[in-house]
């Protein structure tokens, strides 16, 4: 997994509430056996007319808005489970996605692909999106390490939870796979006590 | 102390806590299927290792699958190579796959279960969020993403944060052509679609313990769609009966059953949170809008609300706020998806259109859970009620529920489905779905519009 410390760039904003992940990534491209590639299809469905043509009125469409953090409206992410929906956004290119509050799955998969996802109060969220519109090259700055979110230009910022352990694997890049895989004999001393008593 | 249904199952299951972090959960049973797969095997082999137990994994096909003519190659390429990555995968792994073709192929939530492989105070994992089916058997059952997969097949333990504990009560009797569904739809439309993020859901209460099997399995189904990591009914007399002489069921039977009689929550346990809703309150369900908590009552109208994602949702439904749905005109009906496409579902809708004809202006799909489930519908002599009714019993998989394969409803279209999901698209490109029961659904291909099927029984 990539390592992640610091960030700071312009956000792209979808102001929109209950995202789900069938709205991320459209089922029909989730055929692929590999994990490259889904960027492309990125909110397919909002992104593209049915003929390929660019929907003008979309935000990703719209070069007003550029950067690596995804500024988002609550229940982001809420529906299947598709890890797709995280692959997607990051290889899109966003490292960043911040919202008020994220569906479960989906900030599991964001964090097990280097995609922070970052929780802030709604009041932040709504200070966020009143400022992007203001000025859309408005940089925002993700210090992952202090746990700080702040609007460079207003220097407005708010401190944001990250389980620890968690924190620790992004920052190095460490896969929980990796720290599972060292646990082997400990897992097998659990399957034969559990067995016992099964 | 007094713990509830679910901390005694998670206990019995943590290997090891992290400091400040999450648990170390052991998984008895992973499902797998082909679409949320293919990158976990090739991490696997990336690191050159194999499947730690492969016998606790059962595959199946069914996410992209065909329901008509399975025994020919699939046509489409992408769905093919899925298909056969699975293949290839469970053979060099040395895992189960009951794949097309086999007599026990399906829905991968709908053959755990019907295999007995789902039993009372398991951990049970799927690449799917409707994982959560298998807690109406009281196991803890949820659904991940392909790293944990990945995690699952290499080390047969997942890390996990312990979710809160929610119960959500149901008490008195349920009404004339109400059903497991409309329970579900009418809680989450309380609820709303994040009301349960952060929580693993207890149903309980009168109304939940008169439920079959299968109606539990439709309620557990759904508890994602009010965001919550799962949900769970303790065990009961209906449970082991469901279970006695399944092919999997435990050989020791009854000396089973006496540890599974202790999975229930202790009176005084107490829970984060918790809801109470009466039976009798309870209609046909029909969702409106564009996430399933946007359902309505039969007999009740749009609510007219000042809401950004509400006029989003009716414009891309093509309704109006305050407007009933009764009357309404159809194109397609689809009884199928790991929410309404077992035995009982499939009798609720025969017994409503036995004798009559479908309506001309209705495309009607009907696809089983599983191969077990049309064989059985065959024997009942189901798939014959249906052909006099105008109507196709198909081949087993997830078929429109997210029209992966090529059962997609046309753009603009409305669909009465039973499945879970009505997001903007999930049943085909602007594709517009209505979710309700099978015996609404049953009612709506016969009428061809939007009926309350209580005028009908
Ligand atoms: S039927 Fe639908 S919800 Fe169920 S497993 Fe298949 S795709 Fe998922």
């Amino acid at each position: 997994m990539e390592k992640f410390t610091t960030i700071q760039t312009a956000s792209v904003p979808l102001n929109m509430e209950d995202v789900d992940t069938d709205q991320i990534i459209p089922a029909r491209f989730l055929k692929a056996t590999t994990r490259e590639g889904f960027g492309d299809n990125l909110f397919r469905d909002w992104r593209y007319n049915n003929d390929n043509s660019l929907k003008e009125d979309f935000v990703l469409n719209n070069p007003t808005y550029s950067g690596k953090i995804l500024v988002v409206g609550k229940n982001f992410g809420c529906g299947s489970s598709r890890e797709h929906a995280a692959w997607a956004i990051h290889d899109y290119g966003f490292k960043v996605v911040v919202s008020s509050f994220f569906a479960d799955i989906f900030k599991n998969n964001a964090l097990n692909n280097g995609l922070l996802p970052v929780v802030v109060s709604p009041a932040f969220s709504q200070k966020l999106f009143a400022e992007i519109e203001k000025n859309p090259s408005t940089e925002i700055k993700v210090d992952l390490e202090n746990q700080i979110i702040e609007i460079t230009s207003t220097h407005q910022k708010e401190s944001f939870d990250i389980n620890p352990y968690k924190k620790t694997c992004m920052i190095n890049g460490y896969d929980d796979i990796d720290f599972l895989l060292s646990l082997k004999d400990n897992v097998e001393a659990f399957e034969n006590q559990y067995q016992k008593e099964f | 102390m007094a713990t509830t249904l679910f901390e005694k199952v998670w206990n019995a299951h943590v290997v090891q806590s992290i400091e400040n972090g999450p648990q170390v959960v052991y998984i008895d049973k992973h499902f797998i299927h082909e679409v949320t797969t293919p990158q976990a095997f090739a991490g696997l082999d990336k690191r050159g290792i194999k499947v730690l137990r492969p016998k606790q994994t059962i595959a199946t096909a069914d996410h992209n699958v065909p329901t008509k003519n399975q025994l020919l190659p699939i046509k489409e390429a992408l769905s093919r190579k899925q298909v056969d990555t699975l293949i290839e995968n469970c053979k060099n792994h040395d895992i189960e796959l009951y794949g097309l073709g086999h007599p026990f192929q399906g829905i991968v939530h709908v053959i755990g279960p019907e295999l007995g492989i789902t039993q009372p105070g398991l951990t049970i994992v799927c690449g799917d969020s409707h994982t959560s089916t298998h807690g109406a058997f009281g196991a803890i059952a949820f659904g991940i993403g392909t790293s944990e997969v990945e995690q699952v097949l290499a080390t047969q333990c997942i890390l996990q944060t312990k979710p809160k504990k929610m119960r959500i009560n149901v008490d008195g009797v349920l009404g004339k052509g109400v059903t497991a569904k409309d329970i579900i739809l009418y809680i989450i439309s309380k609820i709303s679609t994040s009301g349960g993020t952060g929580y693993f859901v207890e149903y309980a209460g009168s109304a939940i313990r008169s439920l079959s099997m299968e109606a539990r399995m439709t309620i557990c189904n759904m508890s994602i769609e009010m965001g919550a990591r799962g949900g769970i009914i303790a065990p009961d007399e209906i449970t082991f009966e469901y279970l006695r002489d399944r092919k999997f069921s435990p050989q020791n039977f009854e000396e089973v059953v006496e540890k599974w009689m202790q999975l229930k929550t202790d009176d005084d346990a107490v829970f984060d949170m918790e809801y109470n809703f009466d039976a009798a309150d309870i209609e046909p369900m029909i969702t409106y809008g564009t996430n399933p908590a946007m359902g309505i009552r039969i007999s009740d109208t749009i609510p007219n609300l000042n809401d950004a994602g509400l006029e989003k949702a009716l414009q891309y439904m093509d309704f109006q706020k305050g407007q009933s749905l009764i009357g309404k005109e159809i194109d397609y009906v689809f009884l199928g998806s790991c929410t309404n496409s077992r035995m009982g579902d499939f009798r609720q809708f025969c017994s409503l259109i036995k004798g009559k004809q479908k309506a001309e202006n209705v495309t009607v799909w009907i696809v089983p859970g599983s191969k077990q489930i049309e064989q059985q519908a065959i024997a009942e002599g189901l798939d014959k009620i249906l052909s006099d009714a105008g109507m196709e019993l198909r081949e087993p998989g997830c078929s429109a529920c997210l029209g992966m394969n090529e059962d997609k409803i046309p753009a603009g279209k409305y669909c009465i489905s039973t499945s879970n999901r009505n997001f903007e698209g999930r049943q085909g490109q602007g594709a517009r779905t209505l979710l309700a029961s099978p015996l609404m659904a049953a009612a709506a291909a016969i009428t061809g519009k939007i009926t309350d099927v209580r005028t009908l029984i």
